[in-house]
């Protein structure tokens, strides 16, 4: 019944420069398009197809590069479509296959806006850091800086939108929320999020043969540690790990 | 065996660059490499070079240079005023730089970058398959004044001096854009009003964007607003918040919440690149399928710079020291020629 699948699960194929094609499933944020877009990227991978060069996922959108020298357009747009017939609309995403563990101060210091954040989640602070650490949370894109990842989607009451007024400077580390989704900055940096906690962890270490240490769909587990215990995470002690800790799901 | 390239004296913005990352998307790693991809082919095609160099990149203003081992370079990008221990020397050409002779590089005399391309090549550790500085990622940092570089060893000093006839990009013109995700997104008649519009190079812009200004009102899309982030390009014009069009260049961020209008195709990027402060560009919008017939491999761009390359006619009167020079290079080196 791939019809009736295709006339559910809505998507755009779109050029992105003269070496993308861009799948994009909702122009808005929307948990069935966030599936949809994890679960494509996880179909395409899994092709090893080497006509396909890269494949991204972000938020709502996949994109695949490709050598405009070797492959036309259309053959990747085609590729796309086929896997597009063969899935059907769903939030549901990939199982994953690694999973870290990230240790992380709430509230105080490292987290200036906890208290606000947890009011507009409707709950007390110490109920937020529960909700948030046992939280089922995928690494849903990586952009916008290099490693910098996209965590979410932390439940509905966690729908609170940016703030009018930027920040003008949170630490690297910060844990920040808006729209049911957690960024973990890895520079010091502007941000119209709220703050709510901070980690040694840094996702992204140039100094390491291997930079980039978090995949897409790697899931997350927070573990709340005292604002006393955070200083001896501190990432140039600890190689940017900050305690972290990386299990290999069977 | 390698050889240095000392910086005596460093402009403000000196980078080692070539053709970048291209294959860090998913990682949140923009390609970074040349703003001016167009210089580092002419380089490669005046060194007989078979694929994109690594090179040094001045913006806007260079610096004075030595050398450990003769080694031919190339100056090409935006033309910058040289000289060799002080006799003025020739843009867009090679020429062969002696140990204790210096190299200055001034002031940009249009366009932004120019690019020191040394032929054996700069020979620094790479990261992620590329020796590309990107400032905005932390990768590497701007060349500073008494720094020694390592560079390949020219393997053929002697070969005779050669210039190219540079592709025209260091002050604006029209400029090529495709369709993107987001153009759908903005009204018809505001595309065509942005298509209509004559843009210059606004002060606020560096190697991950040039702000473009205009006479007219601000550019709005209807559904700009609570827009998911979504992946960009280089090339892409991105309407900020206030609707000032940013064209982004190799080290724009990977995603962004804003609109974008359209993408410059990547043989006119170079142009938006250079654009000078009072130099002017408007864009024309072209198909998907004109934009993907339009686009070239480094290699094809290589060789397309190569059909411009010329032997370096000198007057002998114009040679300071006519018994130092290679006379019978060009028979030693027809090796090197047959590469053209």
């Amino acid at each position: 019944m791939t019809g009736q699948k295709a006339s559910t699960l809505t998507h755009e194929i779109l050029p992105l420069g003269q070496d993308g094609v861009l799948v994009r499933f909702a122009r808005k944020p929307d948990p069935v398009a966030l599936g949809s877009a994890q679960r494509f990227r996880a179909m395409v991978a899994m092709q090893q197809n080497s006509e396909i060069l890269e494949v991204a996922p972000s938020l709502a959108s996949v994109l695949l590069r490709f050598d405009p020298a070797a492959t036309p357009r259309a053959r990747i747009e085609a590729i796309a479509e086929r896997a597009l017939a063969e899935m059907g609309p769903s939030a549901d995403h990939p199982v994953p296959t690694r999973c870290w563990h990230l240790p992380v101060a709430f509230g105080g210091e490292a987290g200036p806006q906890l208290a606000e954040a947890a009011a507009l989640a409707g709950l007390t602070q110490e109920a937020a850091v529960r909700q948030v650490a046992e939280a089922d949370l995928r690494v849903l894109a990586i952009g916008f800086a290099p490693g910098q990842p996209y965590i979410g989607l932390l439940p509905e009451n966690w729908n609170m939108p940016r703030l009018s007024q930027l920040t003008p400077k949170v630490p690297a580390g910060a844990l920040v929320i808006a729209v049911r989704q957690l960024v973990l900055f890895c520079n010091d940096s502007t941000t119209g999020w709220r703050q709510i906690g901070q980690t040694g962890f840094r996702p992204y270490w140039p100094q390491s043969q291997t930079p980039f240490r978090l995949e897409v769909g790697d899931a997350i587990r927070i573990e709340p540690i005292s604002l006393t215990d955070f200083p001896s995470l501190a990432p140039e002690s600890t190689d940017g790990l900050g305690g972290a800790r990386l299990e290999i799901l069977g | 065996m390698s050889a240095t390239l000392h910086i005596i004296r460093a402009g403000p913005q000196l980078t080692v660059q070539d053709q970048g990352r291209p294959a860090m998307i998913a990682r949140g790693l923009s390609t970074g490499g040349a703003a001016d991809m167009t210089a580092l082919a002419e380089a490669a095609a005046l060194l007989g070079l078979p694929s994109l160099p690594s090179a040094i990149e001045m913006a806007g203003l260079g610096g004075s240079f030595a050398v450990s081992n003769p080694t031919r370079i190339a100056l090409t990008g935006a033309p910058m005023r040289a000289k060799l221990d002080g006799a003025e020397i020739g843009w867009n050409q090679t020429h062969l730089v002696r140990p204790g002779q210096e190299l200055a590089v001034g002031g940009a005399l249009s366009g932004v970058y120019g690019y020191l391309t040394p032929a054996g090549g700069i020979a620094t550790e790479p990261f992620l398959e590329s020796r590309a500085t990107h400032l905005v990622a932390g990768l590497g940092r701007p060349l500073a004044s008494g720094e020694a570089l390592p560079i390949g060893v020219d393997r053929l000093p002697a070969a005779p001096p050669v210039r190219i006839g540079p592709a025209a990009r260091f002050s604006g013109g029209v400029v090529r854009i495709m369709p993107g995700p987001q153009t759908g997104l903005f009204e018809e008649a505001e595309l065509a009003r942005f298509l209509a519009a004559r843009f210059v190079r606004g002060a606020a812009s560096n190697r991950q964007g040039v702000r473009l200004e205009h006479d007219g009102a601000a550019f709005q899309s209807g559904e700009a607003a609570g827009l998911v982030s979504d992946f960009i390009a280089a090339g892409d014009v991105q309407m900020t918040g206030d609707g000032v069009p940013y064209v982004l260049l190799s080290e724009c961020q990977t995603m962004g919440g804003y609109p974008r209008i359209g993408t410059v195709i990547g043989a006119d990027l170079p142009r938006i690149a250079q654009l000078p402060l009072g130099g002017r560009v408007q864009f024309t919008l072209v198909t998907v399928a004109e934009a993907d017939r339009l686009y070239r491999t480094p290699a094809q761009l290589v060789a397309e710079a190569k059909t411009r390359v010329a032997p370096l006619v000198r007057d002998p009167g114009e040679i300071a020291d006519l018994l130092g020079y290679q006379l019978i290079g060009g028979v030693v080196s027809g090796r090197d020629e047959e590469e053209y």
